[in-house]
């Protein structure tokens, strides 16, 4: 199943919580902001959203910036 | 702590009690906002912050980078200060609104900076697009501070749009060239009324500190500090100078009148013959 | 000269007599005229189309308990008036009217303006405080601006000396200039009767309401008139006088304060004061003006009854030699008619 990350095309071998795809490239990373196809997931909603094929993810958090 | 700055602290105390600065509601006692982008280190930033005083610094939200973990910026932050969410890489509306929303959504407060840049030469904000994503984020909640080019129609159309402030630049952003619009800024300050921040281009304390002699009511520096050779150091004399400017325009001072040459009497008229109407 | 916009440092600045004070206001009033006017001059005359009046307004000679002769001009005596006033070179007409709206509604005044268009670039009209659906109206007819004092700001003093009409109303009179500015009038002209109350406390609230118009309709191009208070026949009301040094200082300050907005001195004032003044903050004066209802063409003109006397009775053609003579641009119009939309 393909999804992208960051823009970039990543394979999963299935349909997946979106919880472990964050947990596997963000390890315990408390600062995690996570859209799902333009939507913003609340952390507590992670377990729950399954993830499909075509899905688009943004892994954002703070920057120092001006 | 040195003693230095436990004076600037207290300096900075003081002010906030005599000469309150209210943005969205806070009552903040510094005139010093900071930026926290193009730091060596994240530890520098926070020393930064310890030794200006500052109350309010500015972050950006990138996509993480998947490959290498890195330590977070807010874990040097101080646990109180006000978190200013930038929309730096928005290049229009509705990319800063998205951004914006996403900060709110992780909970780091809702104040945001709105920054909408889609020329990559010369950094200029698009002011049109600045004051459509502030009506959308000022009706949503957030406090919207706007970055903008001084121009007194759009400042006006942000008040309107319920921004917080008007934060007009100095100068190109990263220039380090001072108040290159000064006039532009004179007049926002003189006609809206909502607090000026001057922001972007500041490149030294005496330029920080004649933004405020003018009657800005704070500015916001990042490249000059943290460029500097001893950053924390600059901070803390950007704080003094911001001090400095700010009582200087309290106490206001006659500045030069630009057309002060004498001419010849105009009001003798009245006192040589009768004054009777 | 820094002066503050409070009681205290207006109340100080008019207190003072030292001659150096007055100077130094006149230096710096000079100067920002300069600056921002160059050396032009913009010339008006006065039309006064009707003397009916429905308020009485203690100081005024039109108040409606006064005897005189109330005439209202008919439209072959306006055109009469307009075809006179606009042979002397004048574009830019104030039309007049006592206050009264059985008497010169609004419909009297749109004949009046559609008359004036065939004469004068420039419309403006001072007569009875109207709604802005109405000012709207008469912008779009061709209206460029309304001329609307408050007389004095001091609510006490306005109800001893309005005594009759709708002018009784003070908050109505207060809200003419934003009623005007919303439908759209170009030049708004406010003012207050010196004489009539505390100076210093009328100079504050008017420049105070100025503000807040600048801040709020700030597309409006304003002016400030400073008329003097004076004997009306058969009236001894004057409680306070007001005297020439006075009321420089009262046109520096205003300068002062407001470095872009013009400032008007009409005849009511006597040549000598008028030449001097104009390097001191005036930008606008009235010429050749006639102040009786068909002054200009009409009657015998010692039987005519003034709204006040003429001390500058010079004519259009005086007047440019006198300002030519002083190096003054004197400016009969600034625009030349568009549709106002």
């Amino acid at each position: 199943m393909k999804i992208s990350i960051n823009g970039k095309t990543h394979a999963l071998t299935g349909p997946q919580p979106l919880s472990r795809v964050i947990q596997g490239l963000c390890k315990n990373n408390p600062y995690v902001i996570v859209e799902l196809n333009g939507d913003i997931i609340h952390k507590d909603l992670w377990q729950s959203v399954q993830l499909c094929e075509g899905d688009r993810i943004e892994l954002v958090s703070f920057v120092g910036g001006g | 702590m040195n003693i230095k700055s436990e004076r600037l602290a207290d300096t900075v105390n003081r002010a906030g009690q005599t000469d309150p600065f209210m943005v969205g509601g806070k009552v903040l006692s510094s005139r010093f906002l900071m930026g926290t982008g193009k730091f060596k280190n994240k530890a520098e930033v926070r020393d930064c912050i310890r030794a200006s005083g500052t109350q309010v610094v500015t972050v950006a939200l990138r996509r993480i980078d998947l490959t290498r973990h890195e330590d977070n910026i807010l874990e040097y932050l101080p646990p109180d200060i006000t978190l200013l969410t930038n929309t730096s890489g928005a290049r229009n509306a509705a990319e800063a609104v998205r951004l914006a929303r996403l900060a709110r959504e992780a909970g780091y407060g809702t104040w945001v900076k709105i920054e909408v840049i889609n020329d990559s030469k010369y950094l200029l904000p698009d002011n049109a697009e600045t004051v459509k994503a502030t009506e959308i984020l000022a009706k949503e909640g957030f406090t919207v501070l706007p970055y903008i080019l001084p121009d007194l129609n759009i400042a006006r159309a942000l008040v309107q749009a319920g921004a917080a402030t008007v934060m007009p630049l100095g100068s190109l952003i990263g220039s380090n060239q001072g108040l290159r619009v000064k006039d532009l800024i004179q007049i926002l300050i003189a006609e809206i009324d909502i607090p000026v921040v001057v922001d972007a281009g500041i490149g030294s304390p005496s330029q920080a500190c004649e933004a405020m002699e003018m009657g800005a009511d704070a500015v916001l520096v990042n490249t000059a500090v943290a460029t500097a050779g001893n950053p924390a150091g600059l901070a803390q004399a950007f704080a003094l100078a911001i001090q400095a400017g700010r009582q200087a325009y309290l106490s206001q001072p006659p500045g030069p009148r630009p057309f002060a040459k004498a001419s010849s009497p105009l009001t003798e008229f009245l006192y040589n013959e009768s004054t009777a109407s | 000269m820094k002066p503050l916009l409070s009681y205290e440092s207006i109340q100080s600045v008019l207190k003072d007599t030292s001659p150096g004070t007055t100077e130094a206001l006149a230096q710096e009033a000079a100067a920002l005229t300069r600056q921002y006017f160059g050396r032009t001059m913009s010339l008006y005359a006065p039309i006064y189309l009707s003397n009916h009046c429905s308020s009485f307004c203690t100081y005024c000679g039109f108040n409606n308990r006064q005897k005189i002769k109330r005439i209202k001009l008919s439209l072959t005596e306006i055109q009469n008036e307009m075809r006179q006033v606009s042979q002397t070179g004048i574009e830019n007409i104030l039309l007049l009217t006592g206050e009264s709206y059985a008497m010169t509604p609004i419909s009297y005044l749109q004949d009046a303006v559609e008359a004036a268009r065939g004469h004068f670039t420039g419309i403006s009209l001072e007569v009875h405080p109207m709604e802005t659906d109405e000012y709207r109206a008469l912008y779009r007819q061709g209206v460029d601006g309304i001329t609307v004092y408050q007389e004095t700001y001091n609510r006490k003093r306005y109800q001893e000396v309005h005594l009759g009409g709708k002018k009784k109303n003070y908050d109505y009179r207060l809200g003419t200039p934003e009623r005007a500015a919303r439908a759209g009038m170009r030049s708004i002209s406010l003012g207050i009767l010196l004489g009539l109350g505390d100076t210093a406390e009328d100079l504050l609230a008017l420049f105070q309401h100025l503000r807040s118009l600048e801040k709020n309709y700030p597309a409006v191009e304003y002016s400030l008139s400073f008329p003097r208070l004076r004997q009306i026949k058969g009236q001894g009301l004057a409680p306070q006088t007001i005297d020439d040094i006075a009321f420089t200082k009262i046109i520096c300050l205003a300068r002062i304060f407001f470095p872009r907005v013009g400032i008007n001195l009409s005849t009511r004032e006597p040549p000598r004061l008028r030449d001097h003044l104009i390097e001191c903050g005036v930008t606008r004066m009235s010429a050749g003006s006639k102040t009786s209802v068909g002054g200009y063409t009409l009657a015998d003109p010692s039987a005519q009854d003034p709204q006040f006397d003429i001390q500058d009775n010079r004519s259009v053609d005086d007047i440019l030699k006198m300002l030519k003579q002083r190096d003054f641009d004197p400016v009969f119009t600034d625009w030349r008619p568009i549709p106002n939309i």
